[in-house]
């Protein structure tokens, strides 16, 4: 039985390896990650790990973290969940890192979340939505301006009554994103007592639109509340603009993913038009923080090298976030004991470029900041247009506002 | 005979020592992280190779038995939060029932149409458990693994334990087909189906059979995967991918004798967690693909015939 | 949610559909319907096709259908060599070569799949042509033209190479050597360079149609997966070899998925075509018009 031998000696030899490797003193502090760099959440992910590395070398500029420097660990999971749960074993045993990032997106995200809490390691979250709804890891800190399950349906739907809006149609694709934000939209449409005419699902590789569009329209709904990733969100528009929606609808968009992205704003250019769809940072006074415009001033010039979403809004900013709330709480505790972190972040404020941080119960934001903005006059082939104010207007929340909802929503688009 | 089962029986009996020996001694998680897939491997390419290999028909069902058995085990976990050997057994029958209809289906289809409704049937079974809620859906489904039994320090150990124990209730079952009427059975029709039911050979219960013992240990060595990555989505526990290794394995290795697929298992396992490790999974992939044309191509016989370690297949050897 | 507008909606965009499909299927129909090879790797190189339409179309700003055009004989080629590996590894040595034969092919899916994401990624690619995103409004339905594109191009497409094969003196060769090849070499004709030049074709023709693919949809890496499925499924719906057959039951694919879409979700969609392949070799093996 030679060859069964024959395994037991490499994994011998493994171990001796890894052995040998991990006995240097003064190591860096390892953070370790995966990350979508290529697949549909690409366009993100990269501005994501650009904000994340901005925060390294200004964190390693002052000299790091209890006198380390810090190190990023990170791999390209290609927004898909199978290779997560791999990638985030072998962070753990092989490259043996200190601390925990999650990667961009619920997709990639949700997979791990059972790992981790078993291991008992912290993980700061980066843009998942409800994750950790089942799983209630207590270390789990989403990095993402959710806040409160509801509020974000809550948020768009009252938008919609408030125009007129009487009943409502979902699609969402079949995945854990979601699903997640089209429960909660059933759940709030039944506190609003809104019938549902059209709620359908599908799945995430499709890419022609047509017959679930037309089938959309057939049912004549007044709000139509979308929950789709990037190549779907692209679809949607453009079996939109093909066939149209009719004039019943007030309002167009929600949760579509990558309507945020630099790349595909430039490439939908006036297919945005009319759309309101949910952001998280728009150029406007009111969200500016300490540091937040030197911050953009980094990421600008870094972008255009490192050929990167040029606009960085939506991710990058909280990407340094994360960065900066680990650091205060490493730098205070004096550990990276994963528990004592935990209770440092869950029990303070958090100033970052992004504002205030509180956390409530389940990690996520104690209040939510999640915006909801209506695309207008846009361009094609410009992006530029965006760094404006007005292309964006911000409908939501109250305290943010900019401007009015235009409707119904085949008027908005011209 | 008999002495070459003593032989094979001490065998594996050392073999499955050693291997809770390893868990007691190396701390490390990640090479039985790794390991487990190795031995997954080998019990689903030594489980393929009692249809595809004996018999002659390529079943490119794989990956269906593989999800299901996937699947099985997140339902009863989720719905009576069952213990794993309840799950593994109740996989084996889920893929022994299934093995029967898709058996009753298919096989009188010859060559590439049974192989094309391999596929079919492992689409459409995929899609079913998309639109399944309860177990996840689409989005899939997180797990938690309940505390471990006293003898592992972790999960993952002991899972790789219970893999290497599938292991070796595989190879005997394949090894003692391959030593009946039954293995001589399914030679001759692979053979000549046609000459083999001319003298009397009962080829369609033989291929029935085959397909059942086939699709039971496959859904039996898919079972544990769910625990083992406390996630499953329909995507991964049916990917084609699964379908596509095991043939290579088989045939890489060779499939006149039970070695071969392990042969194959063991060399393609390895290479693919050494590259997924270092360079990417893509590269593993490819490396599985032209590995798989150019023997196809140059070496029928798989290594076995390479290292022409075996007589004609007729004579059997533990 | 059930109207008559709907249905009917679907009935005349299934045929659009349906139309495509044929032309997708139609190389396969030779190949695999009239030679006998077991060629799963005809989505393969459709995808490989839309591809290389989409590096024409990105780099030199080429049509995609003038680009599909123009990759004809890089196919036609393609089919040839692979033909030939095909025959001298397979064809000639008999017994389990057909394992073989059929594992030798998804081994070339597999790679081709790999080497395109290695190239491009796994994201979806598209083309930009003056006919994409725009529709024809025909009394109440709206036709996106891409659509209306795909159907006359794979309608002109089905329509000649059935000519081709029964009017030509070529064309009937490959159909006799497909019926007797024996027949055929001892009327003086070498069967085997038939045989090679019909894959040729089946090839070329997936190349064209490889572009329609791209012009219908963006196109991914592992599309071939569902497409393996909607050909087989329509080839041998129709019987092994005919070309009209095709259409007919490409036809049938593309009203039923498009049905299904618009009535119950697209959650089942991917499954359709393999559930009616699943039912046709059931049931009626040598399909609607099989040879």
């Amino acid at each position: 039985m030679n060859h069964r031998n024959a395994f037991g000696w490499a994994a011998a030899i493994v171990l001796l390896g890894l052995a040998l490797g991990a006995r240097a003193e003064d190591r860096p502090i390892k953070i370790g990650m995966s990350m979508p760099q290529t697949g549909g959440l690409a366009g993100g992910g990269k501005a994501s790990l650009l904000g994340i590395e901005i925060w390294r070398d200004d964190v390693n500029a002052k000299g790091g973290l209890l006198g380390r420097k810090v190190e990023l660990v990170v791999y390209d999971d290609k927004s898909s969940s199978s290779e997560t749960p791999a990638i985030y074993a072998k962070l753990l045993d092989v490259d043996k890192v200190d601390l925990l990032f999650a990667p961009y997106g619920t997709v990639p995200t949700a997979p791990i979340m059972p790992l981790v809490k078993q291991r008992g390691m912290l993980l700061v979250g980066n843009f998942s939505f409800q994750v950790n709804s089942k799983v209630h890891h207590d270390m789990w800190f989403n990095n993402a301006p959710w806040g409160p399950a509801d509020s974000w349906a809550t948020g768009f739907l009252a938008l919609g009554q408030r125009a007129g809006g009487k009943t409502m149609a979902l699609l969402s694709a079949d995945q854990e994103f979601a699903q997640n934000l089209a429960s909660t939209a059933r759940d709030v449409a039944k506190r609003l007592g809104m019938p549902i005419v059209f709620d359908q699902t599908y799945p995430p590789s499709t890419a022609e639109f047509s017959g679930i569009i037309r089938a959309l329209n057939a049912a004549k709904p007044d709000i139509v509340f979308v929950a789709s990733y990037p190549p779907d969100s692209a679809a949607i528009l453009r079996a939109v603009n093909e066939i149209g929606v009719g004039d019943n609808v007030k309002i167009f968009g929600g949760a579509m993913v990558g309507l945020q992205f630099a790349a595909v704003m430039e490439n939908m250019g006036s297919l945005l038009n009319g759309v309101v769809n949910y952001n998280t940072w728009l150029p406007e006074p009111s969200m500016y923080y300490d540091g937040t415009k030197e911050f953009f001033e980094k990421y600008a010039k870094r972008a255009v090298a490192a050929k990167v979403d040029p606009l960085g809004y939506y991710l990058a900013p909280y990407g340094y976030a994360m960065g900066q709330m680990i650091a205060e709480a490493v730098n205070t505790t004096k550990s990276l004991d994963q528990k004592t972190l935990a209770k440092f972040i869950r029990e303070n404020v958090h100033r970052t470029i992004v504002g205030p941080i509180a956390y409530a119960e389940d990690g996520e934001w104690k209040e939510s900041a999640t915006l909801e903005a209506q695309f207008r006059g846009v361009k094609d082939k410009n992006i530029e247009q965006f760094r404006s104010a007005g292309k964006q207007v911000i409908l939501f929340p109250d305290r943010l506002k900019t401007g009015d909802l235009v409707f119904p929503f085949e008027a908005a688009r011209n | 005979m008999r002495k070459s089962s003593i032989a094979f029986w001490c065998g594996a009996a050392a073999f499955l020592a050693m291997v809770f020996l390893l868990t007691r001694t190396i701390g490390n998680e990640y090479p039985f992280f790794a390991g487990y897939v190795i031995l997954q491997f080998i019990v689903l390419a030594v489980a393929w190779s009692i249809l595809g290999g004996y018999a002659g028909y390529v079943n490119f069902g794989t990956s269906a038995f593989f999800g299901v058995g996937v699947y099985t085990a997140v339902l009863l976990l989720k719905a009576f939060a069952a213990p794993l050997l309840v799950q593994i057994v109740a996989a084996a029958l889920a893929g022994s029932l299934l093995g029967l209809g898709v058996g009753l289906l298919t096989l009188r289809m010859r060559g590439i149409f049974f192989s094309i409704a391999t596929i079919a049937l492992a689409i459409i079974i995929e899609t079913s458990v998309m639109n399944w809620r309860y177990v996840g859906g689409a989005a899939g489904i997180q797990l938690q693994r309940p505390p471990v039994m006293a003898l592992f320090e972790s999960y993952v150990k002991m899972l790789f334990f219970v893999q290497a124990m599938l292991a070796v209730v595989v190879i005997a079952t394949t090894r003692a087909i391959q030593n009946s009427r039954i293995g001589r059975g399914l030679q001759a029709l692979r053979d000549d189906e046609l000459a083999a039911e001319c003298t009397g050979v009962p080829t369609l219960r033989l291929k029935l059979l085959a397909c059942v013992i086939s699709g039971a240990l496959i859904s039996a060595g898919g079972a544990p995967a769910a625990l083992y990555l406390q996630y499953a989505n329909p995507e991964s526990a049916f990917n084609l991918n699964y379908s596509v290794s095991v043939l290579a394995m088989s045939l890489i290795g060779g499939t006149a004798h039970w070695i071969g697929p392990v042969l194959g298992a063991i060399l393609l396992g390895v290479t693919q967690q050494l590259l997924a490790v270092t360079i990417s999974s893509e590269v593993n992939v490819l490396v599985l693909g032209i590995t798989l044309v150019v023997f196809v191509v140059a070496a029928p016989k798989g290594i076995l015939g390479l290292l022409e370690l075996l007589p004609l297949r007729r004579r059997s050897r533990p | 949610m059930f109207s008559f507008d709907l249905l009917r909606d679907a009935v005349v965009l299934g045929v659009l559909l349906g139309c495509f499909y044929a032309a997708v299927s139609v190389g396969l129909s030779i190949s695999f319907g009239l030679l006998d090879v077991p060629q799963v790797a005809h989505p393969a190189f459709l995808v490989l096709a839309s591809y290389g339409v989409y590096l024409l179309n990105d780099s030199y700003d080429i049509d995609p259908l003038l680009g599909g055009i123009l990759i004809m004989p890089v196919f036609f080629l393609l089919g040839i060599i692979t033909y030939r590996i095909y025959y001298e590894t397979f064809e000639r040595r008999g017994s389990d070569a057909a394992v073989r034969g059929i594992a030798f092919f998804f081994g070339v899916v597999f790679i081709i799949e790999v080497m395109i994401i290695l190239q491009f990624g796994v994201d979806q690619r598209s083309v930009s042509a003056p006919y994409i995103g725009k529709a024809w409004r025909l009394f109440d339905i709206r036709i996106p033209i891409r659509q209306l594109i795909a159907f006359a191009v794979a309608l002109v497409l089905t329509v000649s190479l059935a000519a081709y094969l029964s009017k030509t003196f070529l064309g009937r060769a490959i159909r006799a050597v497909a019926q007797d090849e024996q027949g055929l070499r001892l009327m003086g004709a070498n069967p085997i360079r038939i045989k090679q030049l019909a894959f040729g074709i089946a090839t070329a023709v997936g190349g064209l149609a490889g572009a329609l693919l791209i012009v219908v949809a963006p196109v991914e890496p592992t599309l071939d997966r569902v497409y393996i499925g909607r050909t087989f499924c329509i080839v041998v719906m129709a019987g092994l070899g005919s070309i009209t057959g095709t259409l007919i039951a490409a036809i049938i694919l593309g009203v039923a998925e498009t049905i299904v879409l618009t009535m119950y979700g697209a959650s089942w969609a991917p499954a359709i075509s393999f559930a009616l392949l699943l039912g046709v070799l059931a049931v009626r093996p040598q399909g609607l018009l099989g040879r």
